[in-house]
């Protein structure tokens, strides 16, 4: 019984990094860049949804909404000042540049509110229900379902939606997509939105989860989402659900081992193995370089 | 001129996924020839150049260079064993001089060791003369020593070509495969450029195996001709019977009229 | 011969530096806290440097230098601190095994390209940070105690020996074996160049320099801690290579001087800090992505070979 709690907490776990590992893979889809900021969205949107909870006594899907709102706004600032003068430039150039971004929004974060951790209020009476022996709270129920829906939804928007097919024209093409009249820019800043959304529920999901945020708590889940996403096949959004449910599930169950110190690791060297064996992911097909 | 058997390729081809990007290609170059290898555009030239010098594993057949087989080896190693080439977009180390692109190419010819080098033992000045020497002569053959110190990325078009394929003789090679080197060029360059290559052709006794768009050109100084299509050979001769060969004007057809 | 006269000369003003400050802090002209900057430079500039012979060279972007760093320290702290042995030994030592990580940590992720080897060189850092975290014989999380044996003469001499190793490497077959892969990796590859062992080598000489630095920063405080070297002590090195100029030794020296001057300035506002740092990496890499020097040497701009030889 035991186990299969551990699976369920992994579940809960994996559907936050599932989220924010979404954000990942769109963005590196369509403009092939690793947004290392995309964790410190995450990070916004969880004091956001902090601030309309204790602070101005909204509701929690209120707040949720809020926040994603939010988030999105944010996440196509960050595009339009930051990313967008990179289009041209190298891989590295980028990378660093997202680093900095990162760094800017954390330390701006601490220098405005201090770098002390806040509680998150109780937003349900947290309910636990057996299930044949197992613990299962309401709030995971919560994670879960709110997180199922947002990616049904993302999905519908991706498929069926004109905004969902120009992001897949552009991150197939961009400069064909251009000639058949699509507005890249805009499409560009659109996954963003969406992508900083979902980080943003993200957020808030995690500080009712695990009650305790601060300005550095998007790092960890940052770096763990970008491994679910390559996990799963960058690029690739069911590939970055699964990855992230996947490493999720792995990280409760080396918990359960006795070995929670190593957690962290476990996900790095899950990381390292697949990008030396399987580089394009579990889903994901190989492209070489064309010479 | 020509002599033994240097390359031979048997029934070579590579798959990408499904699909056969090449498939059954059968080739020989004694040495001393000077080689001629056309086809529309996609029919798999530049995919069969680089399963010969080791960027891509040919997925069936066999190449055997020298008298041993090299498919497998990478491409640094196909080069050691003698193969070097140049790229059809030009690929050189830009933000190097003139010179330092022909010394990476004379990398393997020096021997001085790099313990060598950071304590700054007698060897690696000696190694270092050599290589500066050596590098410099190539750049003469070509009309490069004047801008030597020059960054690559400077020199104008022509030059650049020019010194792709410098370097590549730099590698010290048995087999030379040039991969459109006339591409971009006026037809002053290009007859300069075939000038040029028949010499070092003499000059080094070098086997030379030519990607060329540019008909007239390959009618013009190659002594066979092999010929692509759809990844498939479809001809091989000398240039008069290529020119007549109904599958290749086929072939062409729609594309510009041959030579 | 003209070359081994500029070396010359670079050793005797190399040497009145040394001496000079020597003689100052021996006089006390050079306070505690000034000493300890001028060490705490000469870590940097060596960490700088170490990391320039992997990016700025070799052109393979390393994110995770601080995990070299952390070797270097803590199996240098063991060796003194534990074993009772000399000092230079655990410099040389903490220095190998910083290389033999090095190696462990390059022959794999080295075939990988561009964002996907920083990820993977981050993903060991946190490994090796990890490691350290959990093992009881270093102290875990609370850290360990280590002598204070540091002074101005190992930390000057250790960046008088990376620069002269790391350049001398550079301006030689072998560096320019390593360029070519930076800036064209297939090319160099059909140039005949062995472009993994070349990546391999410039990383394994890379790490053994950081590990270098890290013995010596290690015996520069009376403790070493895991949290020390996470990943914002692999941005700080990160961040002199690219500003410094992504190709240029003397511009990651520069970059390093500069930047542990305004940190030492700013060490009371560790958030300022940040926010300057990342806002000066991102202006930088927006406006001018090549770095303050490019590729080019302080030397480029004036001749100090003559100058050089006539002393």
């Amino acid at each position: 019984m035991e186990w299969i709690q551990q699976l369920v907490n992994g579940i809960s776990l994996g559907s936050i990094y599932a989220l924010i590992a979404l954000g990942y893979t769109m963005v590196y889809g369509i403009i092939k860049l690793i947004n290392f900021a995309h964790g410190d969205v995450f990070m916004i949107g969880s004091f956001i949804g902090f601030y309309a909870i204790a602070k101005w006594e909204l509701g929690f899907f209120p707040a949720l909404l809020l926040a994603m709102a939010v988030c999105a706004i944010f996440g196509v600032l960050i595009e339009r000042i930051a990313y967008k003068r990179l289009r041209n430039a190298t891989r590295i150039a980028a990378l660093i540049t997202a680093i900095g971004v990162s760094l800017l929004i954390e330390y701006t974060t601490i220098f405005f509110r201090g770098a002390q951790p806040a509680a998150y209020p109780e937003v349900f009476k947290n309910k636990s229900f057996d299930v044949f022996g197992v613990q299962i709270s309401s709030t995971s129920i919560l994670i879960l379902s709110v997180a199922v829906v947002l990616m049904i939804l993302l999905q519908f928007i991706v498929h069926k939606t004109k905004i969902g097919k120009a992001m897949r024209a552009v991150s197939h093409d961009a400069d064909a997509a251009r000639l058949m009249g699509i507005n890249v820019d805009n499409t560009i800043s659109a996954t963003f939105a969406i992508g900083s959304a979902l980080a943003g529920a993200a957020g808030v999901i995690f500080g009712v989860y695990y009650t305790k945020i601060d300005p550095l708590m998007g790092v960890i889940p940052g770096v763990k989402a970008f491994i679910a996403a390559v996990l799963g096949g960058i690029g690739i959004i069911p590939g970055a659900m699964v990855g992230g449910m996947l490493l999720g599930v792995v990280e409760s169950l080396v918990s359960a081992l006795g070995f929670s110190l190593w957690r962290d690791a476990a996900a790095f060297v899950i990381l390292i193995l697949i990008l030396i064996f399987r580089p394009s992911g579990i889903f994901g097909k190989n492209a070489r370089e064309k010479v | 001129m020509t002599g033994n058997l240097l390359i031979n390729v048997e029934n070579m081809g590579i798959q990408f996924g499904g699909l056969k990007a090449v498939q059954g290609v059968n080739m020989y170059l004694n040495q001393g020839e000077l080689v001629g290898l056309i086809g529309p555009n996609g029919a798999g030239k530049t995919t069969s150049f680089n399963m010969l010098t080791g960027v891509y594993t040919p997925t069936e057949g066999t190449i055997t260079f020298d008298g041993k087989k090299i498919n497998g080896l990478a491409p640094y190693q196909v080069t050691q064993k003698g193969i070097s080439r140049t790229f059809q977009n030009i690929r050189l180390f830009k933000e190097l001089s003139v010179l330092d692109n022909v010394k990476v190419a004379n990398h393997s010819l020096a021997k001085h060791s790099m313990w060598s080098s950071i304590f700054r033992l007698p060897t690696h000045f000696k190694g270092e003369a050599e290589m500066e020497n050596q590098s410099i002569e190539f750049l003469k053959i070509f009309g490069l020593d004047v801008y030597k110190d020059e960054l690559a990325k400077n020199l104008p078009y022509g030059m650049q070509r020019r010194l792709e394929i410098a370097r590549a003789l730099a590698a010290n090679p048995k087999l030379l495969l040039l991969d459109e080197p006339a591409a971009g060029m006026n037809p002053q360059e290009t007859h300069d450029l075939m000038e040029l290559i028949a010499f070092i052709r003499k000059e080094f006794g070098l086997t030379i195996l030519l990607i060329e768009h540019d008909m007239s050109l390959v009618m013009g100084i190659c002594e066979r001709i092999y010929v692509l299509d759809h990844g498939q050979l479809i001809a091989d001769g000398t240039p008069e019977e290529i020119r007549n060969n109904p599958k290749v004007i086929e072939a062409y057809l729609g594309e510009e009229v041959i030579g | 011969m003209k070359k081994s006269k500029v070396f010359w000369g670079y050793a005797v003003i190399a040497l009145v530096i040394y001496a000079v400050i020597q003689l100052l802090i021996t006089t006390e002209v050079i306070d505690m806290y000034y000493k300890n900057m001028l060490i705490t430079m000469c870590i940097n500039i060596m960490l700088a440097v170490s990391l320039h012979i992997v990016i700025g060279v070799t052109g393979q972007f390393s994110i995770g230098h601080a995990g070299f760093l952390a070797v270097g320290a803590y199996v240098s702290a063991i060796i003194t601190t534990k074993l009772m042995l000399p000092f230079p030994l655990a410099i040389f030592l903490g220095a190998l095994a910083a290389a033999v990580a090095g190696l462990i940590v390059g022959i794999p992720t080295l075939r990988l390209k561009g964002d996907y080897l920083a990820i993977a060189t981050l993903g060991f850092a946190e490994i090796i940070r990890i490691v350290f975290l959990n093992t009881d014989y270093v102290g875990g999380a609370a850290g360990m105690q280590v002598k204070y044996l540091s002074n101005w003469t190992y930390a000057f001499f250790g960046v008088a020996l990376t620069i002269l190793v790391i350049s001398n490497f550079t301006n030689s077959r072998h560096g320019r074996a390593c360029i070519s892969i930076r800036e064209d990796e297939i090319a160099a590859d059909a140039m005949g160049i062995n472009t993994t062992y070349y990546k391999v080598v410039a990383f394994a000489i890379g790490s053994f320099f950081a590990g270098l630095a890290g013995a010596i920063f290690a015996h520069n405080f009376y403790i070493i801690q895991p949290t020390t070297f996470g990943f914002l002590k692999s941005f700080d090195i990160l961040i002199y290579v690219v500003l410094g100029g992504l190709g240029s030794l003397s511009g990651s020296v520069i970059a390093a001087i500069f930047l542990t001057v305004i940190s030492t300035y700013l060490a009371n506002f560790p958030e300022t800090r940040m926010i300057i740092y990342s806002l000066v990496l991102i202006i930088v890499m927006l406006y001018r992505p090549t770095g303050l020097m490019g590729t080019k040497e302080i030397t480029d701009l004036f001749k100090f070979g003559k100058k050089g030889g006539t002393k």
